[in-house]
Protein backbone atom coordinates (compact mmCIF):
# COMPACT_ATOMS: atom_id res chain seq x y z
CA UNK A 1 0.00 0.00 0.00
CA UNK A 2 1.08 3.40 -0.74
CA UNK A 3 1.31 5.94 1.44
CA UNK A 4 -1.40 7.88 -0.87
CA UNK A 5 -3.86 6.11 -0.18
CA UNK A 6 -4.10 5.42 3.37
CA UNK A 7 -4.02 9.87 3.31
CA UNK A 8 -6.96 9.38 0.52
CA UNK A 9 -8.90 6.91 3.05
CA UNK A 10 -8.71 9.79 6.18
CA UNK A 11 -9.72 12.52 4.15
CA UNK A 12 -12.78 10.43 3.15
CA UNK A 13 -13.51 9.47 6.47
CA UNK A 14 -14.49 13.40 6.83
CA UNK A 15 -18.07 14.55 6.96
CA UNK A 16 -17.25 17.63 4.55
CA UNK A 17 -15.83 15.35 2.33
CA UNK A 18 -18.32 12.67 2.96
CA UNK A 19 -21.36 14.60 2.68
CA UNK A 20 -21.15 15.48 -0.85
CA UNK A 21 -20.01 11.76 -1.96
CA UNK A 22 -22.76 10.57 -0.26
CA UNK A 23 -25.32 12.98 -2.46
CA UNK A 24 -23.92 11.74 -5.62
CA UNK A 25 -24.40 7.93 -4.77
CA UNK A 26 -27.82 8.19 -3.41
CA UNK A 27 -30.15 8.30 -6.57
CA UNK A 28 -27.70 5.45 -8.29
CA UNK A 29 -28.20 3.42 -5.38
CA UNK A 30 -32.00 3.86 -4.99
CA UNK A 31 -32.68 3.24 -9.01
CA UNK A 32 -30.79 -0.39 -8.59
CA UNK A 33 -33.10 -0.95 -5.60
CA UNK A 34 -36.01 0.08 -7.59
CA UNK A 35 -35.33 -1.79 -10.47
CA UNK A 36 -34.68 -5.56 -8.20
CA UNK A 37 -37.76 -4.85 -6.68
CA UNK A 38 -39.55 -4.89 -9.66
CA UNK A 39 -37.84 -7.74 -11.10
CA UNK A 40 -37.89 -9.54 -7.49
CA UNK A 41 -41.58 -9.07 -7.60
CA UNK A 42 -42.34 -10.52 -10.83
CA UNK A 43 -40.38 -13.53 -10.27
CA UNK A 44 -41.75 -14.09 -6.82
CA UNK A 45 -45.69 -13.29 -7.51
CA UNK A 46 -46.17 -14.26 -11.19
CA UNK A 47 -43.01 -16.70 -12.34
CA UNK A 48 -42.74 -18.63 -9.50
CA UNK A 49 -45.22 -21.91 -9.02
CA UNK A 50 -47.66 -22.52 -6.61
CA UNK A 51 -45.43 -24.48 -3.51
CA UNK A 52 -46.82 -28.12 -3.51
CA UNK A 53 -47.36 -28.23 0.59
CA UNK A 54 -47.49 -24.36 1.31
CA UNK A 55 -49.62 -23.62 -1.10
CA UNK A 56 -49.44 -19.49 -2.11
CA UNK A 57 -48.82 -19.17 1.72
CA UNK A 58 -44.76 -19.55 1.08
CA UNK A 59 -44.67 -16.29 -1.41
CA UNK A 60 -44.53 -14.48 2.13
CA UNK A 61 -40.47 -15.64 1.75
CA UNK A 62 -39.91 -12.87 -0.96
CA UNK A 63 -40.27 -10.44 2.19
CA UNK A 64 -39.55 -12.26 5.42
CA UNK A 65 -36.01 -14.09 4.25
CA UNK A 66 -34.90 -10.77 3.07
CA UNK A 67 -35.87 -8.62 5.43
CA UNK A 68 -34.18 -11.10 8.36
CA UNK A 69 -31.09 -11.50 6.69
CA UNK A 70 -31.35 -7.57 6.50
CA UNK A 71 -31.50 -7.27 10.17
CA UNK A 72 -28.73 -9.06 10.92
CA UNK A 73 -26.30 -7.94 8.59
CA UNK A 74 -27.10 -4.28 9.19
CA UNK A 75 -26.78 -4.94 13.13
CA UNK A 76 -23.05 -6.39 12.29
CA UNK A 77 -22.12 -3.54 10.13
CA UNK A 78 -23.38 -0.90 12.61
CA UNK A 79 -21.63 -2.69 15.34
CA UNK A 80 -18.31 -2.18 13.00
CA UNK A 81 -18.57 1.42 12.77
CA UNK A 82 -19.61 1.83 16.43
CA UNK A 83 -16.02 -0.33 16.99
CA UNK A 84 -14.38 2.09 14.23
CA UNK A 85 -15.74 4.99 16.16
CA UNK A 86 -14.08 3.48 19.83
CA UNK A 87 -10.98 2.58 18.48
CA UNK A 88 -10.19 5.11 16.08
CA UNK A 89 -12.53 8.23 17.78
CA UNK A 90 -13.96 8.93 14.15
CA UNK A 91 -17.46 11.28 13.60
CA UNK A 92 -18.15 9.74 10.51
CA UNK A 93 -18.02 6.02 11.42
CA UNK A 94 -20.39 6.98 14.43
CA UNK A 95 -22.77 8.74 12.66
CA UNK A 96 -22.75 5.76 10.10
CA UNK A 97 -24.04 3.52 12.78
CA UNK A 98 -26.33 6.57 13.70
CA UNK A 99 -27.68 6.02 10.35
CA UNK A 100 -27.85 2.07 10.19
CA UNK A 101 -30.34 1.80 13.28
CA UNK A 102 -33.50 3.20 12.25
CA UNK A 103 -33.55 1.05 8.96
CA UNK A 104 -32.49 -1.93 10.83
CA UNK A 105 -35.04 -1.80 13.43
CA UNK A 106 -37.84 -1.71 10.40
CA UNK A 107 -36.43 -4.66 8.63
CA UNK A 108 -36.39 -6.21 12.10
CA UNK A 109 -40.03 -5.49 12.51
CA UNK A 110 -40.81 -7.01 9.13
CA UNK A 111 -39.25 -9.72 9.77
CA UNK A 112 -41.14 -10.85 13.01
CA UNK A 113 -44.73 -9.24 11.20
CA UNK A 114 -43.99 -11.33 8.37
CA UNK A 115 -42.89 -14.25 9.61
CA UNK A 116 -46.22 -13.99 12.32
CA UNK A 117 -48.17 -14.02 9.03
CA UNK A 118 -46.31 -16.55 7.74
CA UNK A 119 -46.64 -18.42 10.87
CA UNK A 120 -50.05 -18.35 11.03
CA UNK A 121 -51.22 -20.86 8.02
CA UNK A 122 -47.89 -22.46 7.95
CA UNK A 123 -47.78 -23.60 11.70
CA UNK A 124 -51.47 -22.25 12.61
CA UNK A 125 -49.64 -19.68 15.08
CA UNK A 126 -48.93 -16.12 15.15
CA UNK A 127 -46.06 -16.51 17.60
CA UNK A 128 -44.54 -19.26 19.50
CA UNK A 129 -41.32 -18.50 22.17
CA UNK A 130 -39.26 -20.32 20.51
CA UNK A 131 -35.40 -19.78 20.35
CA UNK A 132 -35.33 -18.11 16.80
CA UNK A 133 -38.57 -15.60 17.10
CA UNK A 134 -37.23 -14.60 21.23
CA UNK A 135 -33.69 -13.80 19.21
CA UNK A 136 -35.15 -11.91 16.68
CA UNK A 137 -37.41 -9.95 18.68
CA UNK A 138 -34.48 -9.55 21.53
CA UNK A 139 -32.89 -7.87 17.98
CA UNK A 140 -35.47 -5.65 17.59
CA UNK A 141 -35.18 -4.71 21.73
CA UNK A 142 -31.08 -3.22 20.74
CA UNK A 143 -31.86 -1.49 18.07
CA UNK A 144 -34.25 0.27 20.31
CA UNK A 145 -31.93 0.58 22.97
CA UNK A 146 -29.02 1.65 21.07
CA UNK A 147 -32.01 4.63 19.38
CA UNK A 148 -32.89 5.72 23.11
CA UNK A 149 -29.39 5.49 24.72
CA UNK A 150 -28.70 7.97 21.68
CA UNK A 151 -31.62 10.20 22.39
CA UNK A 152 -31.05 10.34 25.94
CA UNK A 153 -27.41 11.76 25.72
CA UNK A 154 -27.14 16.10 25.07
CA UNK A 155 -23.92 15.29 23.61
CA UNK A 156 -23.21 13.84 20.49
CA UNK A 157 -19.31 12.55 21.19
CA UNK A 158 -20.50 10.73 24.42
CA UNK A 159 -23.80 9.49 23.18
CA UNK A 160 -21.34 8.33 20.24
CA UNK A 161 -19.66 6.20 22.68
CA UNK A 162 -22.32 5.05 25.00
CA UNK A 163 -24.53 3.51 22.78
CA UNK A 164 -21.08 2.06 20.81
CA UNK A 165 -21.00 -0.24 23.53
CA UNK A 166 -24.11 -1.30 24.02
CA UNK A 167 -24.32 -2.02 19.96
CA UNK A 168 -20.98 -3.78 20.72
CA UNK A 169 -22.65 -5.69 23.69
CA UNK A 170 -25.54 -6.65 21.49
CA UNK A 171 -23.76 -8.27 18.37
CA UNK A 172 -23.45 -11.66 20.67
CA UNK A 173 -27.30 -11.94 20.06
CA UNK A 174 -26.53 -12.47 15.67
CA UNK A 175 -24.79 -15.64 15.85
CA UNK A 176 -27.90 -16.76 18.41
CA UNK A 177 -30.32 -15.89 15.92
CA UNK A 178 -28.60 -17.38 13.17
CA UNK A 179 -27.45 -20.56 14.69
CA UNK A 180 -30.83 -21.06 16.74
CA UNK A 181 -32.11 -23.38 14.39
CA UNK A 182 -29.37 -25.42 14.99
CA UNK A 183 -28.66 -25.21 18.46
CA UNK A 184 -32.21 -25.72 19.52
CA UNK A 185 -35.67 -27.74 18.79
CA UNK A 186 -37.36 -24.81 17.27
CA UNK A 187 -40.96 -23.95 15.64
CA UNK A 188 -38.59 -22.28 13.00
CA UNK A 189 -37.74 -24.41 10.26
CA UNK A 190 -33.48 -24.36 9.51
CA UNK A 191 -31.72 -22.55 6.72
CA UNK A 192 -32.99 -22.95 3.61
CA UNK A 193 -30.42 -21.73 2.16
CA UNK A 194 -26.52 -22.32 3.12
CA UNK A 195 -22.72 -21.67 2.16
CA UNK A 196 -21.92 -25.75 2.65
CA UNK A 197 -24.87 -27.33 0.83
CA UNK A 198 -27.39 -27.14 -1.98
CA UNK A 199 -30.98 -24.98 -1.65
CA UNK A 200 -33.46 -26.98 -0.42
CA UNK A 201 -35.78 -24.99 -2.65
CA UNK A 202 -36.71 -24.64 -7.02
CA UNK A 203 -34.15 -22.41 -8.58
CA UNK A 204 -37.21 -19.68 -9.05
CA UNK A 205 -37.71 -19.17 -5.55
CA UNK A 206 -34.21 -19.02 -4.99
CA UNK A 207 -33.78 -16.53 -7.16
CA UNK A 208 -36.56 -14.41 -6.70
CA UNK A 209 -35.50 -14.36 -3.16
CA UNK A 210 -31.85 -13.56 -3.52
CA UNK A 211 -33.27 -10.91 -6.19
CA UNK A 212 -35.37 -9.53 -3.43
CA UNK A 213 -32.20 -9.81 -1.09
CA UNK A 214 -30.25 -7.34 -3.14
CA UNK A 215 -32.68 -5.27 -3.69
CA UNK A 216 -33.22 -4.75 0.33
CA UNK A 217 -29.27 -4.62 0.47
CA UNK A 218 -29.08 -1.48 -2.29
CA UNK A 219 -32.18 0.29 -0.57
CA UNK A 220 -30.30 -0.23 2.97
CA UNK A 221 -27.44 1.94 1.64
CA UNK A 222 -29.65 4.38 -0.35
CA UNK A 223 -31.22 5.22 2.73
CA UNK A 224 -27.94 5.11 5.41
CA UNK A 225 -26.62 7.45 2.59
CA UNK A 226 -29.59 9.88 2.65
CA UNK A 227 -29.99 9.33 6.36
CA UNK A 228 -26.62 10.41 7.22
CA UNK A 229 -26.14 13.74 4.94
CA UNK A 230 -29.14 14.78 7.75
CA UNK A 231 -27.18 13.53 10.26
CA UNK A 232 -24.00 15.22 9.08
CA UNK A 233 -26.24 18.53 8.58
CA UNK A 234 -27.67 18.15 12.04
CA UNK A 235 -24.54 17.69 14.22
CA UNK A 236 -22.23 20.22 12.06
CA UNK A 237 -24.63 22.70 11.37
CA UNK A 238 -22.04 25.22 13.68
CA UNK A 239 -19.24 24.45 11.14
CA UNK A 240 -18.52 26.77 8.32
CA UNK A 241 -18.66 23.96 5.57
CA UNK A 242 -21.71 22.35 5.90
CA UNK A 243 -22.95 26.89 5.36
CA UNK A 244 -20.99 26.53 2.43
CA UNK A 245 -22.05 23.43 0.89
CA UNK A 246 -25.82 23.40 1.43
CA UNK A 247 -26.72 26.66 -0.26
CA UNK A 248 -24.63 26.28 -3.11
CA UNK A 249 -25.93 22.52 -3.96
CA UNK A 250 -29.90 22.99 -3.14
CA UNK B 1 -49.92 -16.39 -13.39
CA UNK B 2 -52.15 -19.34 -14.82
CA UNK B 3 -56.04 -19.73 -15.89
CA UNK B 4 -58.15 -17.81 -13.39
CA UNK B 5 -56.50 -14.75 -14.03
CA UNK B 6 -56.84 -11.54 -11.26
CA UNK B 7 -59.26 -12.26 -9.47
CA UNK B 8 -57.28 -16.08 -8.37
CA UNK B 9 -54.21 -14.09 -8.47
CA UNK B 10 -55.56 -11.83 -5.54
CA UNK B 11 -56.86 -14.71 -3.85
CA UNK B 12 -53.05 -16.64 -3.48
CA UNK B 13 -54.81 -20.07 -3.18
CA UNK B 14 -56.81 -18.98 0.17
CA UNK B 15 -53.94 -17.41 1.55
CA UNK B 16 -54.28 -13.79 0.34
CA UNK B 17 -54.76 -12.07 3.54
CA UNK B 18 -51.43 -13.33 4.93
CA UNK B 19 -49.49 -12.61 1.57
CA UNK B 20 -50.58 -9.25 0.78
CA UNK B 21 -50.61 -7.95 4.21
CA UNK B 22 -46.91 -8.95 4.54
CA UNK B 23 -46.30 -7.30 0.93
CA UNK B 24 -48.34 -4.09 1.85
CA UNK B 25 -46.54 -3.87 5.81
CA UNK B 26 -43.02 -3.62 3.75
CA UNK B 27 -44.41 -1.23 1.41
CA UNK B 28 -45.91 1.44 3.73
CA UNK B 29 -42.63 0.88 5.93
CA UNK B 30 -40.22 1.75 3.32
CA UNK B 31 -42.73 4.20 1.80
CA UNK B 32 -42.71 6.13 5.85
CA UNK B 33 -38.49 5.47 6.07
CA UNK B 34 -38.23 7.55 2.73
CA UNK B 35 -40.76 10.18 3.34
CA UNK B 36 -39.48 10.69 7.07
CA UNK B 37 -35.74 10.37 6.39
CA UNK B 38 -36.37 13.40 3.22
CA UNK B 39 -38.48 15.26 5.56
CA UNK B 40 -35.35 14.86 7.99
CA UNK B 41 -32.95 15.83 6.24
CA UNK B 42 -34.53 19.02 4.34
CA UNK B 43 -35.18 19.83 8.41
CA UNK B 44 -31.32 19.28 9.09
CA UNK B 45 -30.49 21.42 5.29
CA UNK B 46 -32.97 24.51 6.62
CA UNK B 47 -31.37 24.90 9.78
CA UNK B 48 -27.78 25.02 8.77
CA UNK B 49 -28.59 27.70 6.19
CA UNK B 50 -31.30 29.67 8.28
CA UNK B 51 -30.60 32.18 10.55
CA UNK B 52 -27.96 30.37 12.49
CA UNK B 53 -25.34 30.17 9.85
CA UNK B 54 -24.50 33.92 9.98
CA UNK B 55 -24.46 34.11 13.81
CA UNK B 56 -21.46 31.28 13.50
CA UNK B 57 -19.54 32.32 10.62
CA UNK B 58 -17.60 34.80 11.90
CA UNK B 59 -16.53 32.50 14.30
CA UNK B 60 -15.48 29.60 12.02
CA UNK B 61 -13.53 32.11 10.16
CA UNK B 62 -10.37 32.42 12.19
Amino acid sequence: MRPMSAIAWFKLASPASFFPLARRLVPWFGAAAAVLTAAGLWIGLIVAPTDAQQGDAYRIIFIHVPAAWMSMFIYVVMAFWCAVSLTFNTRLAAMLAQALAPTGAMFTFLALVTGALWGKPAWGTYWAWDARMTSELILLFLYFGYMALRNAIDDPRRADRASAVLALVGVVNVPIIYFSVKWWNTLHQGASVSLTSAPTMAVTMLTGMLVMAFAAWFYAIAITLLRVQAIIAEREKNTSWIGEMVPRTR
Amino acid sequence: MKQGGLVAFLAMGGYGFYVWTSYALAAIAVAVEIVAVRARLRAATKSVSGSERAMVLPDDTQ
